[in-house]
């Protein structure tokens, strides 16, 4: 039985570097606290990265081309996270071969993943060649990654075309939910006018804003430690991370990400407050 | 005074980039939209108008050149065919075309 509420969340953006695997891994440690089991699946064949970024590259065995061309079984090739027994990650093949992902073969782990997991979150490889093609087609919501700059913005536009026109649900005739998730974003700059600002990109994609991440370095310590950022330490990151999660749930969160070094300070005064209760 | 315009210059041009960035996209993005990103069918088309033209014409396929111009809100098709000096019977032919 396919449970009744999964949901396949493609991860994508067009460009390359944008913070896709970053926020593939936050997005799903984040669920996984949240008491969602959920599955993050690496779609970006020859170049595996979400396992180093969730640490977990020395107990990567089987792989996802494995499980299509049958050498291995899902739960071979599943692996279990440290961390949260909700949360799983099926690593991508390191193969050369692009055209190992087959639709069909794709679409049959993806039917048996919706069996086990809430959430299955797909993070896509840059481009929308074949790999980026597959890791959107079955999705069910989509989280666009975008930095402020203008070749991710102008990406970011095709990308949202290939939704509206090559996943199945388009196909079918239906719209899939599409978010905006900036991310390396920097208040200062945009404040200084060096930088497009939240409603300047928002103006041009014209799709709703599920949070803004900004420019941190608790990024790179998160992954130089294998650690997903919303598994880490407390951050600015990590919050931004967190409210991005909890509006993809539906719920209505305040942005405070905009404000400067005084919303941090309030920001540490709310997380305090969150503890104490 | 040096530090007065390095820090002018540093603070003017900038103070105009992201809006330059954000005028600049909105042109590219509107252009991106309306061909649906797509303008690989430049070489298909030329194709095609050859295949029609050879009904009719003697042309070579060196001498049809197709471009696209993108202006900042509409888009030029250019199409610049060259025919050969008509020799009497193709003009007759012509002539039967443009009775049809
Ligand atoms: N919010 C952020 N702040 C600082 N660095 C970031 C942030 N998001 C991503 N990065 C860095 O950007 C680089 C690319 O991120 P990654 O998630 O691998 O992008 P993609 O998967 O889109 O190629 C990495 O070095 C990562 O640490
Ligand atoms: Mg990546």
């Amino acid at each position: 039985m396919v449970k009744p509420n999964s949901k396949v969340i493609v991860v994508t953006s067009g460009k390359g570097g944008v913070g896709k695997t970053t926020t593939s891994a936050a997005l799903g440690a984040e669920l996984a606290n949240r008491g969602y089991k959920t599955v993050v699946v690496d779609f970006d064949i020859g170049l595996r990265n979400l396992d180093l970024i969730m640490g977990c590259e020395r107990r990567v065995i089987f792989d996802f081309v494995n499980v299509i061309q049958k050498d291995a079984n899902l739960a071979q090739a599943l692996i279990r996270d440290k961390r949260s027994e909700n949360l799983y990650i099926l690593p991508a093949s390191q193969t050369r071969d692009k055209d190992a992902l087959t639709r069909e073969g794709v679409e049959e782990i993806l039917t048996e993943l919706r069996k086990e997991f809430d959430f299955i979150v797909c993070d896509s490889p840059a481009g929308i060649e074949r790999g980026a093609l597959m890791a959107l087609y079955f999705a069910d919501e989509a989280v666009v990654v975008t930095n402020p700059e203008v070749s991710s913005v102008r990406d970011s536009d095709r990308i949202i075309g290939v939704l509206n026109s090559r996943t199945r649900h388009a196909e079918q005739g239906h719209e899939i939910k599409k978010h905006l998730l900036l991310t390396r974003y920097s208040p200062s700059r945009v404040q200084r006018g060096e930088m497009l600002s939240v409603e300047d990109v928002q103006e041009i994609l014209a799709i709703p804003l599920l949070g803004i991440i900004p420019e941190s370095p608790a990024v790179l310590n998160a992954s130089n430690q294998g650690v997903p950022v919303t598994f880490g330490a407390v951050s600015d990151a990590k919050r931004a991370y967190q409210d991005a999660v909890a509006r993809l749930l539906g719920e209505v969160v305040e942005d405070t990400s905009q404000k400067g070094w005084k919303s941090m300070l309030l920001g540490g005064l709310r997380l305090f407050s969150r503890s104490a209760v | 005074m040096n530090i007065i315009r390095k820090l002018l210059g540093g603070l003017i041009p900038q103070r105009k980039s992201a809006k330059m960035a954000r005028e600049r996209l909105q042109i590219v993005v509107s252009h991106q939209r309306n061909d649906g990103g797509d303008v690989d069918f430049l070489p298909r088309l030329r194709h095609e108008l050859l295949t029609v033209l050879c009904k009719y014409v003697k042309v070579d396929k060196d001498q049809v050149n197709v471009q696209l111009q993108r202006m900042d809100n509409c888009s030029v098709l250019e199409l610049n065919i060259t025919l050969p000096a008509p020799t009497k019977s193709s003009l007759s032919e012509l002539d039967e075309v443009k009775a049809i």
